[in-house]
């Protein structure tokens, strides 16, 4: 499909997108949101940059095969699951630490957090393989 | 360190299959994970046999949440066999596949789906939880999915259109299974259940949902009627995919109904029980017929393996320490010899051209070595002494005889020798009789390199070999099988160290 | 509420199980979508239904002060959600893919993977021939 609005607010879109999921991402860690719905925002604005611009643009855009990005994320939600192992804690138990932060205060985060990215990773490659496969097939 | 330990049959696939996907560039690198993460899997399941004989049934709460609350991995005598059993079939198709799987089947994935699958199976023997149990057959499902389209010919899209949109429907009957259990007794953890389930004020509903269980349990596991996919599927993929496929996929379906069977609806046996009875016996016939009716190799093997599901279904129903002992035996006797034979079939259609029996023949004469790999998992299929399947046969039919249920004694002798009718067939067709278009197997277009030669026999004699051993020297396994039936029908203990294991 | 839910979930399944015995593949796919729909709905069902009580404890307590619903059907679902996502997306993919290789949807002429003996062609005209003119699926 050739449309000079939807590829051009596709591109707009997309970036806008994208910095949502990321957003949503990282919300989940106390608030409604996580890796699954920022990586659903996510998998949705590269469906609507294929529609727009073809699943070639999206593999270009991609720079990775979307399998690599499930193993990549499963691997991240292995290591996120055996980092309790150095507190010798059950597996996938939370372990926390605060890294201070320049200006006084500290950041929070945990094993969980890599859990979650893990999960995004996973979901986005998962539907993107599947949407980027049929895309193909079909045009 | 427990939580660790019963969560490796898990992780040791999944890091395999991880590791077999990055490790970039050459084929070979990844070959050796497969065959590697395999080998590693087994050893833990042996690990993991030590460790139940040494402490009793090993739990590991997920998370540190305690059951019932989190997600409890729970290893028993039966979950440890099982594990144990994955892994030699597991290293066996791994070794196989390395001669046996197209080099673009292996550029597409398939080492990968293939620990996936082994993860999935292995986390589905297991979970002590019900829904961990579907998400983990969920697992499985999608890794076989993909491994059957694999190569995408067309009889494997036709066979896999089939085997999905069964399985499907079984796993959405499972999940609303699920959530009913969960409506009445407000907890999934199984030894939980095994103490609200007689708490519940309508029995009756009690016993409809067990029926969604046989049922939803049933397709996966290919009881009688619900068994259409497998013939329809098994025998479009690569060997390599057959094999595993046959050793394992309809095996977490019995291994799932022996456990849903003996630790959550225990409370209305007279019903229940008598009706797995009943469809094991019909399960047996269906199956061996239809494999009279096959000419194709692994035709035949699929309605086996039918067939064979019957006994396993039989041991459970009969619901004796005997039987399910035999049923326990009879599980891990079956997917060593079905798993061979399948790859037996690979190195005669490798061998001679083709798989349809019409088409081939000759091996006997040119080739005795792979006759014998034949002979050995064909006669133990068929139940002769002093194979595994004699044994398994046997306690099977003493089982019976115990407590005088002889129509079903009755059928699993006929069974068996119809049982041989169809290995017969086998023999005659494929090994004894000449090539139709008088090829040498093994020679010209058909000839097999030497690497591929000893990669393709190996893994076939060492399981012959494991089911030899079985059968010579019986003792060790039956002591294992029966202590496995011991924890099976006392589910005080499995309860115990669910609930009691509080951290 | 329940009650109605129930009934919802009924329909849903006889609907569904309509279109799944359908020979067209799509028609399955359609009633299989809608059967995993009706599934979800019988678990949030049977978790028991409660009026805007979100399961959140308030800011300083430990525990829910008031009645909360249950969290848990709701995880589940959550659950069997992602998990039909991916299996019904493969299925669709497949069903397209069996469009495109053996030409056709309807399930009684895929018959690469299992051909007809020549006993099975004749049983079935003569079934054909009993029964009487059967419609052929669009």
């Amino acid at each position: 499909m050739h449309s000079l609005i939807l590829s051009t607010a596709t591109r707009f879109l997309t970036g806008l997108m994208l910095v949502f999921s990321v957003f949503l991402l990282l919300r989940g860690h106390n608030e409604p949101g996580g890796g699954f719905v920022g990586s659903l925002v996510a998998s949705t604005a590269f469906a609507l940059y294929a529609i727009a611009l073809g699943a070639q643009a999206v593999r270009r855009a991609l720079r990775v095969d979307p399998r690599t990005l499930v193993m990549v994320g499963l691997a991240l939600a292995i290591i996120g699951g055996l980092l309790p192992l150095i507190e010798g804690a059950p597996l996938f138990t939370g372990v926390w630490t605060d890294i201070p932060l320049p200006r006084g205060g500290y950041l929070h985060v945990g094993s969980p957090l890599i859990f979650d990215v893990g999960v995004y990773l996973v979901v986005v490659g998962a539907v993107l393989t599947v949407i980027l496969t049929m895309e193909e097939e079909v045009l | 360190m427990t939580a660790w330990l019963v969560a490796l049959p898990i992780l040791v696939p999944f890091v395999t299959a991880i590791l077999a996907f990055l490790a970039g560039g050459s084929i070979t690198v990844k070959r050796w994970i497969s065959v590697a993460g395999a080998a590693v899997l087994l050893a833990v399941g042996l690990l993991l046999i030590h460790q139940v004989y040494q402490h009793g049934i090993l739990v590991g709460a997920m998370g540190d949440w305690p059951p019932p609350f989190g997600i409890a991995l729970v290893v028993d005598f039966l979950s440890a066999i099982m594990v144990a059993i994955t892994g030699i079939t597991g290293l066996a198709v791994a070794v196989y596949a390395l001669a046996e799987v197209d080099r673009a089947e292996e550029h597409v994935g398939f080492h990968p789906l293939f620990h996936l699958l082994l993860g999935g199976v292995c986390g589905a023997f297991t979970t002590g939880d019900m829904f961990n149990l579907y998400v983990w057959f969920e697992v499985m499902l999608i890794s076989s999915f993909a491994l059957l389209v694999l190569g995408s010919r067309k009889a494997q899209i036709d066979g896999a259109v089939k085997y999905v949109a069964l399985n499907l429907v079984s796993t959405v009957l499972f999940l609303v299974a699920v959530g009913l259990l969960y409506g009445m007794t407000g907890t999934l953890n199984m030894a939980d259940l095994h103490l609200t389930i007689p708490q519940v004020e309508n029995q009756g509903l009690v016993t409809a949902v067990a029926l969604m269980f046989i049922v939803a349990f049933g397709i996966k596991s290919a009881l009688f009627p619900l068994f259409f996919w497998l013939p329809a599927a098994y025998h479009t993929p690569s060997v390599s995919v057959s094999a595993i496929f046959s050793a394992l996929l309809t095996k977490v379906g019995v291994y799932a109904l022996i456990r849903v069977f003996t630790l959550i609806f225990t409370q209305d046996v007279g019903y229940t029980h008598n009706l797995l009875l009943i469809i094991a016996g019909i399960t047996m016939l269906t199956g061996v017929l239809g494999a009279a009716a096959q000419n194709e190799f692994r035709r035949i093997l699929s309605f086996h393996i039918v067939s064979q599901i019957g006994y396993m279904i039989m041991g459970l129903a009969l619901y004796t320490p005997l039987g399910v002992m035999g049923a326990v035996f009879y599980v891990v006797h079956h997917i060593i010899v079905k798993a061979n034979l399948f790859l037996v079939s690979g190195v005669a259609n490798r061998l001679t051209g083709s798989f349809e029996l019409k088409k081939i023949g000759g091996l006997y004469k040119s080739q005795p070595f792979v006759a014998v790999l034949f002979l050995v998992p064909a006669f133990s299929l068929a139940g002769l002494p002093p194979l595994s399947g004699f044994w398994a046969k046997l306690v099977l039919v003493q089982a019976g005889l115990e407590i005088g249920s002889y129509l079903i004694v009755a059928t699993a002798l006929l069974v068996g020798l119809l049982t041989i009718y169809s290995m017969t067939k086998i023999w005659n067709e494929a090994f004894w009789k000449s090539h139709p278009d008088a090829i040498e197997p093994g020679t010209g277009a058909v000839a097999l390199s030497r690497r591929d030669y000893i990669l393709l026999t190996a893994p076939i004699a060492g399981m012959a070999a494991l089911t030899v051993i079985i059968g010579l020297w019986t003792e060790p396994f039956i002591l294992l099988a029966t202590a496995a039936a011991e924890q099976l029908l006392n589910p005080d203990a499995y309860v115990n160290a669910v609930l009691g294991a509080r951290p | 509420m329940e009650v109605v839910l129930s009934v919802v979930v009924g329909i849903m399944v006889t609907a569904s199980i309509y279109l799944m015995l359908g020979r067209n593949l799509v028609k399955f796919l359609f009633g299989l979508i809608l059967l995993s729909n009706a599934a979800n709905l019988a678990i949030f069902t049977s978790g028991r239904l409660t009026w805007g009580s979100p399961p959140l404890i308030p800011e300083g307590a430990l525990v829910p002060i008031t009645d909360i619903a249950n969290a848990l059907p709701q995880a589940l679902i959550l659950t069997a959600i992602v998990i039909s996502f991916g299996l019904l997306a493969f299925a669709l993919v497949l069903a397209y893919c069996a469009y495109q290789e053996l030409g056709t949807v309807d399930t009684d002429e895929m018959r690469i993977a299992e051909p007809e003996t020549e006993f099975a062609k004749k049983a079935s005209r003569a079934w054909r021939a009993l029964s009487g003119p059967r419609d052929r699926a669009p």
